[in-house]
């Protein structure tokens, strides 16, 4: 009888088992099979596909692309998006207008807007240029020369997600003690001495959080860049999920992309560890 | 019985029968002017009664062939009574939705339509079209090219429906003005005159770049192409490299060598046409280098640039009624080389009139699956989109995607006459397209196993190239380092075997 509470559980076990268990087991199978355009099916062929990654400077390019790209799209986040959770924080007028509005990039489709972005930086038809040219600064090649590119995804990821470290970070501030900051008023702390001191150690554990969660999602750019660029100029704006994407889908190499997915999440999930254990090292109080 | 069908039996006292047979009836609430005779007409096709059955369709999303696609399919379905469901997936993931159903042995779809350089791919899986469609009217009109392309060997397991090729576009008010022209000799010193070379095209699309010579008030530019990595600029670049390395007596391999199945991409006539590429940047308008097929369309065809080379689109754009360079546009073959290395002998050789290489680039084609239970009225629903009256509807949509493919669409009397084009226009149209079918050193596409993974190599290499990051001999030495281990991957035996038909193509064996 006792056991019988166990049963409650199987509902969400046969769901864990249907979308997380199943599909990773089935991707370590296909990664160890030369199911291709030519190959179907799954025959077994050792580590033969995770030999050829080691060896595929292009995936390996993708990744330092993409550790370059999701790094300082999501530093350029947290900034942000701690400075308008700040200036919404406090008591100003407008304050919900604010609050929806800063929101709204978040809630928009990513290939959608990446095609209005790419209207946009569009260099001889879209307004970005045309108002460089109207202040004087010239036209810029937003997306036809490998830097501006890549910056120009960079531009569109910061404008697409900084809303969301905004709305954790709002959260955040929300739930904060007042009793620290009236002790810092007493003592007669200035805002900046303020924020230093008392906001920025509290919102800490909410900082590594957030910022870990970015990680995880930056890492998956993949819309912006199928829309934008393609990948391009050249490979310049190549990263890990496209080209993985361009292995598995486009060219039909179903085992060799599940090798790319599977060394991709190992080496993800050891690096965005590693990164949580830095942070918090960084920035949580020591104990003792 | 369905209203159509009552309608029909009480207007008609004379039975339809055959092949061929006179249209009759009004069917003109589908959309089409009046139906026409053919073994597929809507007369002929209204007799079948399909209720019951159900035909699955996979197509490109909506509009170009998706929505061709929709609008027949209803049509089917109200004449015959079958229920027919039609899925829309958009370009990238149309590969593998056909490809997966098909290695894993489901009969997911009963008809396909899909781009045609796949076969080398599906052929496996595709029932070969029957006798009777063979012989139908609208069969018989076929081009040979695109009975070639619809071929596999000696079989016909892909159903023409589309007819794509790459060719020139240029601006008649421009080349045909006579103070243009007179600027273009002073400054160059050189008559002005539609490119017969890549090295002239080049030239001319200099000229013509950064300055406003149409009068509207904004500036123009010389050449429009399809570079975007990945968004089919590989066929841009085929077409530019064709005629220095398709040479019209060395048999035997454009992409391989077949005899040593050796790539060929990184021989001097490849690298060549890479470099005139890559110089032909510097006209492309701002941001040009970053232009997918769709930027290309919009470019030439609203009038931003003086020439361009790909599909039809750009042309039907440029020529559609609403259109600010309606007539003021010609076609003409792709440029040419008067020079092409002969790999035989490892020289370029020389000739008088410059060497022209039609690319006979892929476009769409429809085929029905072998595992079909519904072969009959998968063939049928083929027949009839492609039957005289809806091909004829089809053709004057530019967003359709649908270009000639017939030799009845290569008639003044269509493109002038019932499309009010100028002469000009549709003469140089129906000349350049009709011209094609009759070259003997055409070039198709590479139509074997894991052509994707091919092409997409070839893309990135050409990107690198375009980009700066590498020197046109060092990209294409990288492709053809890919090249040789897709090639050990698939198999050598097998991709030749595929090749060969190709080739067989290309030196007109077949």
């Amino acid at each position: 009888m006792y056991r019988d509470k166990y049963f409650f559980l199987l509902p969400g076990l046969v769901v864990l088992i249907a979308i997380i268990i199943f599909p990773l087991l089935f991707t370590i199978r296909v990664s160890f099979s030369s199911w291709d355009v030519f190959q179907p099916g799954l025959d077994y062929i050792g580590g033969r596909n995770f030999a050829r990654v080691f060896e595929d400077t292009r995936f390996w390019e993708s990744l330092l692309r993409l550790s370059v790209l999701s790094v300082s799209s999501v530093l350029l986040q947290y900034v942000i998006g701690f400075a308008l959770a700040l200036a919404v924080w406090r008591e100003i007028r407008f304050r919900r207008f604010f609050r929806v509005l800063f929101l709204v990039p978040m809630m928009t489709t990513p290939v959608v807007m990446s095609v209005i972005w790419r209207t946009i930086f569009h260099e001889s038809l879209g307004p970005a240029n045309d108002i460089l040219q109207a202040i004087g600064l010239g036209t810029v090649p937003w997306l036809s020369t490998g830097t501006a590119a890549f910056i120009s995804v960079l531009i569109v990821e910061v404008w697409q997600w900084t809303p969301f470290m905004f709305l954790l970070l709002l959260a955040g501030l929300v739930s904060l003690p007042r009793e620290p900051y009236l002790a810092a008023a007493i003592d007669g702390a200035g805002p900046i001495r303020t924020f230093l001191q008392v906001t920025f150690p509290l919102m800490a554990p909410i900082t590594i959080g957030a910022i870990i969660i970015r990680l995880i999602e930056a890492s998956k750019i993949m819309e912006t860049v199928y829309v934008m660029t393609s990948g391009g100029p050249g490979t310049a704006t190549e990263t890990s999920s496209y080209y993985i994407y361009i292995r598995g889908l486009r060219d039909f190499q179903i085992g060799y992309s599940a090798a790319l997915s599977l060394t991709y999440l190992v080496i993800m999930i050891v690096s965005l560890t590693i990164i949580a254990k830095v942070l918090a090292r960084m920035l949580l109080p020591r104990e003792g | 019985m369905k209203p159509i069908k009552m309608a029909l039996l009480l207007s008609s006292s004379i039975a339809l029968a055959g092949q061929g047979a006179l249209a009759q009836g009004d069917y003109s609430k589908f959309g089409i002017k009046e139906d026409l005779p053919g073994t597929c007409s809507y007369a002929n096709i209204d007799k079948k009664d399909y209720s019951g059955k159900t035909l699955n369709i996979i197509t490109h999303a909506i509009p170009v062939m998706g929505e061709p696609t929709a609008l027949h399919a209803k049509q089917f379905s109200e004449l015959t009574g079958a229920k027919v469901n039609v899925v829309h997936v958009p370009f990238g993931d149309l590969f593998q939705r056909i490809m997966i159903p098909f290695q894993t042995g489901q009969n997911a779809y009963d008809v396909m339509f899909y781009g045609s350089l796949w076969i080398g791919d599906l052929n496996p899986f595709l029932e070969p079209v029957p006798e009777f469609y063979r012989n139908s009217t609208g069969m018989k009109d076929v081009t040979p090219n695109y009975i070639g392309v619809a071929s596999w060997g000696d079989q016909m397991v892909q159903y023409p429906v589309d007819g794509d090729r790459h060719y020139l576009k240029y601006r008649t008010d421009v080349f045909d003005n006579p103070e243009l022209q007179a600027k273009y000799k002073e400054a160059t010193g050189k008559d002005l005159k539609v490119p017969a070379t890549w090295e002239e095209y080049n030239e001319v699309a200099a000229f013509f770049t950064d300055w406003d010579w149409d009068g509207d008030g904004e500036k123009n530019y010389g050449s429009a192409e399809v570079v975007k990595r990945d968004d089919l600029m590989f066929s841009a670049f085929i077409s530019r490299v064709a005629p220095f390395a398709k040479h019209p007596d060395v048999k035997g391999g454009f992409f391989f060598d077949l005899e040593t199945m050796e790539p060929l991409v990184n021989t001097p006539g490849w690298v060549r046409g890479l470099e005139l590429f890559v110089e032909a940047q510097k006209t492309f308008p701002p941001g040009g280098n970053n232009f997918g097929l769709g930027d290309e369309i919009f470019s030439f065809g609203g009038g931003q640039t003086l020439m361009s080379y790909s599909w039809d689109d750009a042309y039907i754009q440029a020529m559609q009624t609403d259109s600010r360079i309606r007539d003021k546009v010609a076609a003409a073959p792709l440029p040419g080389s008067y020079e092409v290395w002969n790999r035989k002998t490892g020289k370029w050789d020389k000739f008088d009139e410059p060497n022209r290489a039609p690319y006979i680039t892929w476009g769409w084609t429809s085929a029905v699956s072998k595992n079909s239970e519904v072969k009959d009225v998968a063939f049928d629903f083929l027949c009839f989109f492609s039957n005289e009256a809806n091909t004829l509807h089809d053709l004057q949509i530019g967003r359709f995607g649908v270009n000639p493919y017939r030799k009845s669409h290569f008639t003044l009397d269509l493109w002038q006459g019932k499309l009010g084009w100028s002469e000009k226009s549709a003469q140089t149209y129906i000349d350049t397209l009709s011209g094609m079918d009759l070259s003997k050193n055409r070039v198709f596409d590479l139509r074997v196993p894991g052509v994707n993974q091919f092409m997409s190599a070839l893309a990135v290499g050409v990107s690198e190239a375009l980009a700066g990051q590498k020197t046109p001999q060092e990209a294409l030495d990288g492709v053809a380092e890919q090249w040789r281990a897709i090639v050990d991957r698939i198999g050598k035996e097998r991709v030749r075997e595929a090749y060969a038909k190709v080739v067989a193509l290309e030196d007109n064996l077949q």
